[in-house]
């Protein structure tokens, strides 16, 4: 791994006393060197299996929980029915009918119900319609065996492109699409799909509610966002805020897909659990995990573009569509980010994206690291380097004529006044992928081939944008709140709801508290992500961790500082515990404030979409076997800018997770369906890579900081995402010669090219 | 997971056939493929199960006359570790080297992978190619079959309720040579989508006793007879490969599943043939 910055915010970042846990500095860092990279807050306990998962905890007297789902893409709930040669008397079955709130998950708009009424609606396969609980699990699984549903099919709608209902939609751009078209050479237009991809977490969605003594209930288990499902448990049970707890258990992965599902679980728990009167667990297994929780959504991107002679972009015309699902879930706001993202980030004079989100009777899709930017870049890096191939200039060359540089203007007329590493990280990640030089080589290798060849080598190369944290207003909405305490026994506490899934919150957060303070990594704890006690810092989603939070938690620790200092005249560090037993505790709450001169407006959809950009750029290498299609993808350079690096080893691991898992979803991982349903909905049918097909992964990180955030990080998360995919595939065409315009690329697919038989159906379409 | 039927662990195949005989039992050797079907429930529970492992009758890699004799609790991990599978079975120990992963290997058994019957079990061409032939026994004595009538439809095989299989026997042939290819999602931990053994003898330049097996392009692992006619007595040229390819794209009727496609089983299979002919014609 390598870093390089660029001359930082005009805040400082420097604490006035040396610590020995500091944010690494420009030119700090050299390969191998973790300097300022403590070791990871929870990681002797993962390691050494102490650290306790949902499934770990033991409740006494608990009863296991069980859905109950349709079998069924689209019917009318007739009835419920119970065999009567069953002992009900040993099992509690929960149905609609038994919500004491409203009968909706509660999120951008109330049409996912938590349990279909009789009368109702089924609108997907794996649609909950009553719930189980029982002492033992053999009681249960009877139990469940002896329900049965009374319902009348009605006709399902799989595909998005005759769906007619549309969940949100955008039409958006800037400049003459007429005239930029009129002055264009050469008009390039292609079709690009992709389909469901499951996050495969470690750990399966898992929940245990336990009633309150209040009369409330807390509910503890996986998840990445406490407070959206404290908002759905007190909507669903009619509790107050005090009442409703949620905390988080020790979470194994997340990618979105434990953004909103959790809420759902944890509302079903918390009803069987209100009604027995005991602890409830609800722990998924794979398949229930896999056929019911959210994907990430299918998408049918279609661009037409017009370029000059010269290489220069001067229209693009994109209609975008994704698959929602049955309900709408977050697709509105995935939606907006796909949208805003497709032209890619390419500063184009003409520009017109149009989209929308659909239903279909599938299960709902939702948030997947990206959130709908990967689907939309993976079509735009695919048509720029078919431009490029068209012209017949290097598609490092063509990039180069086109990228935003300082001073853009974005297809929302964001101005882009700083922060812009677009031409960084392509040089960057060109020169050390040696991609001119490969792209020669392999080239020649083409030409000689011949018909006894076996395999091809190919390298590619694509760039990405990602907007940093919430789109447009998003963060102003919200207004989150994160906290640094001082206690009155001189403990140095961090009080933010932003989870740790693996990724390294509670590793960061104290690094970026000690570093501001001037005291060791060590001095500094963290509270529980437990509702009860953590504000409302907004969900753990969206790259916004480190940069809005962080941000955050900065400012508070900088206040409390400023605070301590001035009541006892010495440096914080030298003081604070004697502050403490002074003046007893101290709490600094910080609450969001707009970034300086970032503005959106939510009824044009114009202006400042994201206060800032991060960029990427990945170059991969490909060998393809010319007899079955398999691809072994060699290795993956990714340079990516994230503003400030906080955690060099943390940074590089999410650049390394994020591309490999950006592998899988270029080459192997489809989701099947038929009748709705998905079909490969375990371990055993479902494939990622494994070690054996992880490429070599080579992590340069870029810092081009962002000033309105005061450490200058811009969250690095789903970055990696955006490019691996289109770099694998613009790599598999330089090796084959042919283009694969649908994910995955995978073996049936690029022999199918290669062989001139029938492709597979286009991904993500239920049979 | 469900309920847990009780297990049986015989120490010696005599009081295991008793069992075998007293009740019906389902037999566990590495449990690799049944504890996932249990699991999964894509396996009616089992009353009572019979762990095979401790029955040393079913273990040990032996010459026996002209043949060598592989017992039925033979892991993947000791078949690539031995000298005596190198030298007289090497595409046994590529296929064993393909199988899941370590773990599977070390607990994985050549004679549950047999008698699971899955069409996709990678041994399975592998014998077939080899006419290797299984033993099978039980209270009432032992019986050989032959691996050509051990897979006669989906999932399913001779074995009696009560029978075990006991060991694998393949026949030495001098200058026989076998050729095994494997086209998995990934390169570990991959269920085939098409998986291939040919053998033959040469003989004057020509090739003699052909067998070209397959696993996961039909319900059960085959033998794909018109292609192997057309290879038999010809030589490994183009124009017989252009041929023999031809003809098992037309004589393979795959089907689509959630692994792959039809039409991919085909093209694949059919070009991995082209390749072994392409690579042992040395053109
Ligand atoms: C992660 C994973 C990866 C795998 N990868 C592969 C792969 O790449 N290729 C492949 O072919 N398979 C694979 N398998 C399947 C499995 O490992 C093999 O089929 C293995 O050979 C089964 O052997 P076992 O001893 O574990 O069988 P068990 O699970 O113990 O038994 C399988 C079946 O055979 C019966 N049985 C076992 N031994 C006898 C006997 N001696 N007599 C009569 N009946 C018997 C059992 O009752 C059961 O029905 C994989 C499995 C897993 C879990």
């Amino acid at each position: 791994m390598t870093i390089t910055t660029r001359p930082g915010p005009a805040t400082p970042v420097s604490p006035a006393a040396p610590s020995p846990v500091r944010l690494p500095r420009a030119g700090e860092l050299a390969r191998g060197h973790a300097r300022g990279a403590p070791l990871r807050r929870e990681g002797p306990a993962k390691l050494t299996g102490t650290a306790l998962y949902a499934d770990d905890l033991v409740f006494p007297g608990a009863w296991y929980g069980a859905t109950l789902r349709s079998t069924e893409p689209h019917a009318r709930l007739l009835g419920i029915e119970r065999d009567a040669d069953f002992d009900w008397s040993r099992v509690v079955v929960v149905t609609a009918e038994d919500i004491p709130g409203d009968n909706v998950v509660s999120l951008i708009i109330d049409d996912q119900p938590i349990l279909v009424p009789v009368g109702g609606e089924i609108r997907h396969q794996a649609e909950p319609v009553a719930l189980l609980a029982a002492a033992d699990r053999d009681t249960l699984r009877e139990a469940k065996a002896r329900l049965r549903l009374r319902t009348e099919p009605l006709a399902p709608v799989f595909d998005p492109l005759v769906s007619s209902q549309v969940f949100a939609h955008f039409d958006m751009g800037k400049g003459d699409i007429a005239a930029g078209f009129a002055a264009a050479d050469l008009v390039v237009e292609g079709t690009y799909r992709v389909g469901h991809t499951e996050q495969l977490y470690i750990e399966n969605q898992a929940m245990i509610a336990v009633p309150r003594e209040d009369g409330g209930m807390t509910v503890t288990g996986s998840l990445q966002c406490p407070y959206y499902v404290h908002k759905a448990l007190k909507r669903a049970l009619a509790l107050d805020s005090e009442r409703a707890v949620v905390i988080q258990a020790e979470t194994g992965g997340g990618f979105g897909g434990k953004e909103e599902y959790p809420s759902l679980l944890a509302v079903h728990a918390a009803l069987l659990a209100q009604r027995i009167g005991r602890p409830v667990r609800m722990i998924y297994g794979r398949h229930e995990d896999i056929a019911a929780t959210t994907k990430r959504h299918p998408a049918i991107v279609t661009h037409r573009t017009g370029v000059t002679r010269e290489g220069r972009i001067v229209a693009q015309e994109i209609d975008l569509v994704l698959d929602g699902g049955a309900y709408c879930t977050l697709s509105p706001v995935v939606l907006s980010r796909a949208t805003i993202h497709a032209g890619g980030p390419y500063d184009v004079a003409n520009v017109r994206i149009t989209s929308r989100a659909v239903a279909t009777n599938t299960p709902p899709n939702g948030a997947f690291r990206g959130f709908g930017a990967p689907q939309a870049e993976f079509a735009a890096e695919m048509q720029v380097n078919r431009v490029a191939e068209a012209l017949g200039i290097s598609p490092l060359e063509l990039r180069r004529r086109n990228i935003y540089r300082e001073g853009g203007v974005t297809p929302t007329q964001q101005v882009l006044r700083e922060s812009v590493a677009a031409q960084e990280v392509l040089e960057r990640a060109a020169e050390a992928a040696e991609f001119e030089r490969i792209r020669e080589r392999t080239a020649r290798e083409r030409a000689a081939r011949t018909a006894s060849a076996r395999t091809a080598r190919g390298i590619g190369l694509a760039l990405g944008w990602h907007g940093a944290g919430f789109t447009g207003s998003g963060e102003e909405r919200m207004g989150s709140v994160a906290s640094v305490e001082l206690t009155a026994e001189g403990a140095i506490r961090i009080l933010a709801a932003s989870t740790e899934m693996g990724q390294g919150t509670k590793t960061i957060f104290p690094q970026l508290v000690a570093d501001e303070l001037g005291v060791p990594y060590d001095a500094v704890e963290i509270a529980p992500q437990d509702t009860s006690i953590v504000p409302d810092s907004g969900p753990t989603v969206a790259s916004r961790t480190a940069m809005v939070v962080g941000g955050l938690i900065i400012k508070a620790a900088r206040r409390l500082r400023a605070q301590v200092e001035e009541r006892t005249g010495r440096p914080f560090a030298e003081s604070y515990l004697h502050d403490a037993q002074t003046w007893g505790g101290t709490r600094e709450d910080e609450r969001f404030e707009p970034y300086p001169g970032v503005h959106f407006d939510d009824e044009t959809y114009t202006g400042d979409a994201y206060p800032a950009f991060g960029w990427a750029c990945a170059v991969a290498e490909v060998e393809v076997d010319l007899d079955t299609g398999e691809v072994a993808v060699r290795s993956v350079v990714s340079a990516d800018d994230v503003g400030r690096v906080i955690h060099p080893v943390l940074a590089e691991g999410q650049v390394e997770g994020g591309t490999l898992q950006a592998v899988g979803y270029a080459t192997i991982e489809e989701i099947k369906l038929h009748d709705g349903r998905y079909l490969n909905d375990r371990l055993q049918t479902y494939l990622i890579p494994t070690a054996v097909d992880a490429p070599r992964i080579d992590a340069i990180l870029v810092e081009a900081p962002f000033s309105g955030a005061p450490h200058g990080a811009k969250g690095v998360g789903e970055l990696p995402m955006d490019v691996g995919a289109p770099a694998v595939v613009a790599a598999i065409h330089d090796a084959t010669g042919v283009w694969i315009h649908d994910l995955p690329a995978s073996p049936e697919r690029i022999l199918a090219a290669l062989d001139g038989h029938e492709p597979p159906g286009p991904p993500g379409i239920s049979a | 997971m469900p309920a847990e039927p009780p297990v049986a662990s015989p120490t010696s195949l005599g009081q295991a056939y008793a069992l075998l005989a007293a009740a019906p039992h389902r037999p566990i050797a590495g449990g690799t493929d049944v504890m996932v079907q249990i699991a999964a429930e894509t396996t009616p529970i089992p009353e009572r199960m019979l762990d095979l492992w401790r029955l040393d009758e079913l273990r040990g890699i032996r010459v026996e006359g002209d043949a060598l004799v592989l017992g039925a609790l033979t892991t993947y991990t000791e078949i690539r570790r031995s000298p005596l599978c190198v030298e007289h079975a090497l595409a046994l120990v590529e296929a064993a080297a393909t199988i899941g992963a370590v773990q599977i290997q070390n607990r994985g058994t050549l004679g549950g992978n047999i008698a699971n019957a899955s069409p996709a079990g990678d041994t399975l061409p592998v014998l077939l190619a080899m006419d290797a032939s299984i033993v099978a026994g039980s209270l009432r004595g032992e019986r050989t079959v032959a691996a050509a009538d051990f897979w006669p439809a989906y999932r399913r095989t001779p074995l009696r309720p009560d029978e075990l299989v006991l060991r694998v026997s393949l026949p030495l042939v001098a200058g026989r040579r076998v050729r095994y290819r494997k086209v998995g999602t990934r390169r570990a931990q991959a269920i085939s989508k098409v998986v291939m053994a040919l053998a033959w003898r040469e003989d004057g330049g020509v090739w003699r006793h052909v067998r070209l097996a397959l696993g996961s392009v039909a319900p059960t692992p085959i033998r794909a007879t018109e292609t192997e006619r057309v290879l038999e007595g010809a030589a490994p040229r183009e124009t017989v490969a252009d041929h023999a390819a031809a003809v098992l794209r037309g004589e393979l009727r795959p089907i689509d599943d959630v692994r792959s496609t039809a039409a991919y089983r085909k093209a694949a299979a059919a070009r991995v043939l082209h390749r072994l002919l392409r690579e042992e014609g040395g053109w």
